[in-house]
């Protein structure tokens, strides 16, 4: 019963246990996992031979568990520049985060939090967004910069609902969308978004909209 | 394996590992030279009695037998470098011993000669007992095995090997001495070594002022608890490691299945059920998550203090904005006394203070790292035994670091650390 378009997928995780849930989780969803392997040197090779749609990829895994599996995603991104990449984190880190963005290709990018592919429907909806060439950013960690406040960074020119419509901006939201969650009318979401695209001063030319994401995500 | 650290640590060990370790040599030689010093020794007392006692009717006597004490302070000077040979400091000596005083200068102020008792004592030892108990250990240490272990070449020389009634002359009789030739080597270097070992802690009992063997002792209790909190950080990270290897992944695995689970069963009785299993089961991930991270938390390992710290100011329930000018990574038990620091002060900012927001500051000036946190809520907080912030006040300490709380009533609350980067 997939709503969907089948993507074919590469998937990287060393713990058995969650490759398979989530191998598991794919298939019953109809989409097709091309290969399923446990560290960063057999996704590289699977992904340059099978040309997937979306790589799912853990960012901890052998050998040194620290991130390599991020450093495949980068060099996927570099090669493939279609490619879509989601990342698995087990913890949320800036830093993580902050490279991941920072990587070239045109293909969507995700970062999700682990415990997010328990809940089932938003863990497909995000890789169908990140398929669709989005940038999708896990909530938990959209919240925790939220929760931060940078002075003098360059989102201070922002009032705070024009700060808050950036937040669920960069959780991936939809004007609509992000209407719904503020009670306010779309007119009025498009309005903020108008002004954050001029106050950020961004070149039209580009897709403002990631572009403000970025700038938001940059700085937190 | 690394070899013993000192002679006595080599005398305990295995008759393999002494031998094959440079104490059966530091030992020879530093009996070697107790023989020579001590031959020099008792010729001068020898002389400076002699002479002094000879001319004590003239007074010139008194000053001669005043260079007695000299001589014990050049002896016990010379003494304190020798005995590093087999009683080296586990690290170059603490500090400089209080104040010593050059012998030089005692001869230049004859008048103020302080006269130390246990280096005329150690001086006399040595000219007196010591040099001659050494020089015949010596002999016999080497010659009686030497000359065993050598018997086949000096009989082959024809030089006839006697030892009491036992005449060693064909070469069988000779080869056969090698033998007990080898075991008395091997029994004698552990005398040796033994006597050296005695020899240099008397010495050393003797000559090394207490305040130098207490700074020893002190230096060492402060090595030992750093020790300590490094091998419970250690511990720690080991549980963080089998948690989140272990029970951390069956519970997202228990998750995904509940949330497939979810998909398929029919709307109903059935699907709440699974729906409260998997809510309980993602209560179950978050505490244990959260415990993880008062354990040992994994971002402070893989990225640091900054990191984590960001990752604790997103996870704390009210606003925390961070300034943490921290660019490189400090040893793991100063990082994890900052992090904790940090994640105590949040908690009690929340917790009991009602704090609506909190800063988070920090920086590196030299070697010392300088943290603090102040939140706007209620004040009263105080370092309480058994409580957290006595147990970092310990675990700082332990770092020569040191906590400061200020919290009058009414607030704020600010929470500060200042601790050496490098390890005591």
């Amino acid at each position: 019963m997939p709503d969907h378009a089948p993507l074919r997928i590469v998937l990287a995780e060393d713990a058995a246990l969650l490759r398979e849930g989530l191998l598991a989780i794919l298939e019953r969803a109809g989409h097709e996992v091309i290969a399923a392997v446990g560290d960063a040197d057999a996704l590289l090779a699977f992904t340059d031979h099978t040309r997937p749609d979306v790589v799912i990829t853990d960012i901890r895994m052998p050998p040194t568990h620290t991130d390599e599996g991020l450093r495949a995603a980068a060099e996927l991104r570099r090669r493939h520049p279609d490619l879509a990449v989601l990342v698995l984190s087990a913890y949320v880190a800036d830093a993580y985060l902050a490279e991941l963005l920072d990587t070239t290709g045109g293909g969507g990018v995700g970062y999700l939090l682990k415990d997010r592919v328990g809940h089932v429907r938003d863990f497909l909806d995000s890789l169908d967004r990140v398929a669709g060439g989005e940038t999708v950013v896990d909530p938990q960690v959209v919240r925790g910069l939220l929760n931060r406040h940078q002075p003098d960074g360059p989102l201070d020119v922002l009032s705070e609902r024009e700060r808050e419509v950036l937040g669920l901006m960069a959780e991936g939201r939809t004007n609509g969308s992000i209407a719904t969650t503020l009670f306010v009318s779309e007119a009025a979401v498009r309005k903020h978004v108008g002004n954050i695209f001029a106050k950020l001063r961004l070149d039209p030319t580009t897709d403002r909209r990631v572009s403000a994401v970025l700038a938001y995500l940059r700085e937190a | 394996m690394r070899p013993p650290p000192d002679v006595w640590a080599a005398l305990r060990s295995s008759p393999w590992r002494l031998l094959a370790s440079s104490w059966p040599w530091r030992a020879l030689a530093y009996l070697a030279s107790s023989a020579l010093i001590g031959l020099v020794v008792a010729f001068l007392l020898f002389v400076l009695v002699g002479v002094g006692l000879l001319t004590l009717v003239l007074l010139v006597g008194v000053l001669v037998l005043a260079g007695i004490p000299l001589l014990a302070a050049f002896v016990a000077d010379m003494e304190r470098v020798r005995l590093r040979l087999v009683l080296p400091e586990a690290r170059p000596a603490p500090a400089e011993p209080p104040e010593p005083i050059a012998w030089n200068d005692r001869l230049r102020a004859l008048r103020r000669l302080r006269i130390s008792g246990p280096e005329v004592g150690y001086t006399v030892l040595v000219g007196t007992v010591l040099w001659v108990v050494d020089a015949v250990a010596i002999n016999l240490i080497i010659t009686i095995p030497g000359v065993l272990v050598l018997a086949p070449v000096l009989v082959r020389l024809d030089a006839p090997v006697a030892f009491g009634p036992w005449q060693l002359t064909t070469p069988t009789e000779a080869w056969i001495a090698v033998v007990p030739g080898l075991v008395l080597l091997i029994a004698g270097l552990y005398a040796a070594t033994l006597l050296a070992a005695a020899q240099a802690s008397l010495a050393r009992l003797l000559l090394e002022p207490a305040q130098t063997r207490m700074a020893a002792a002190v230096a060492e209790l402060r090595r030992s608890r750093v020790d300590l909190v490094d091998a419970f950080e250690t511990e720690r990270s080991r549980i963080e490691r089998d948690l989140h290897d272990g029970a951390q992944q069956r519970l997202v695995a228990l998750t995904m299945t509940l949330g497939l689970a979810e998909l398929e069963v029919p709307e109903g009785n059935g699907l709440d059920l699974v729906r409260q299993a998997h809510a309980q089961a993602e209560t179950a991930l978050a505490e244990l998550r959260a415990t993880v991270r008062g354990i040992h938390p994994r971002v402070l390992v893989d990225h640091g203090l900054t990191a984590a710290v960001r990752e604790l100011a997103d996870a704390s329930g009210i606003p925390v904005s961070v300034d943490l000018r921290v660019e490189r990574r400090l040893p793991a038990p100063v990082e994890a006394a900052a992090y904790f620091l940090v994640a105590e002060a949040l908690t009690n900012a929340v917790r009991h203070a009602g704090a609506r927001s909190a800063r988070v500051e920090g920086h590196v000036t030299g070697d010392r790292l300088e943290v603090g946190v102040r939140d706007d809520g209620a004040g009263g907080a105080a370092v309480r035994p058994g409580g957290g912030l006595a147990g970092l006040a310990t675990r700082l300490a332990a770092l020569d670091g040191h906590l400061e709380v200020t919290s009058p009533p009414g607030g704020p609350t600010e929470v500060r650390m200042t601790c050496p980067t490098t390890l005591p």
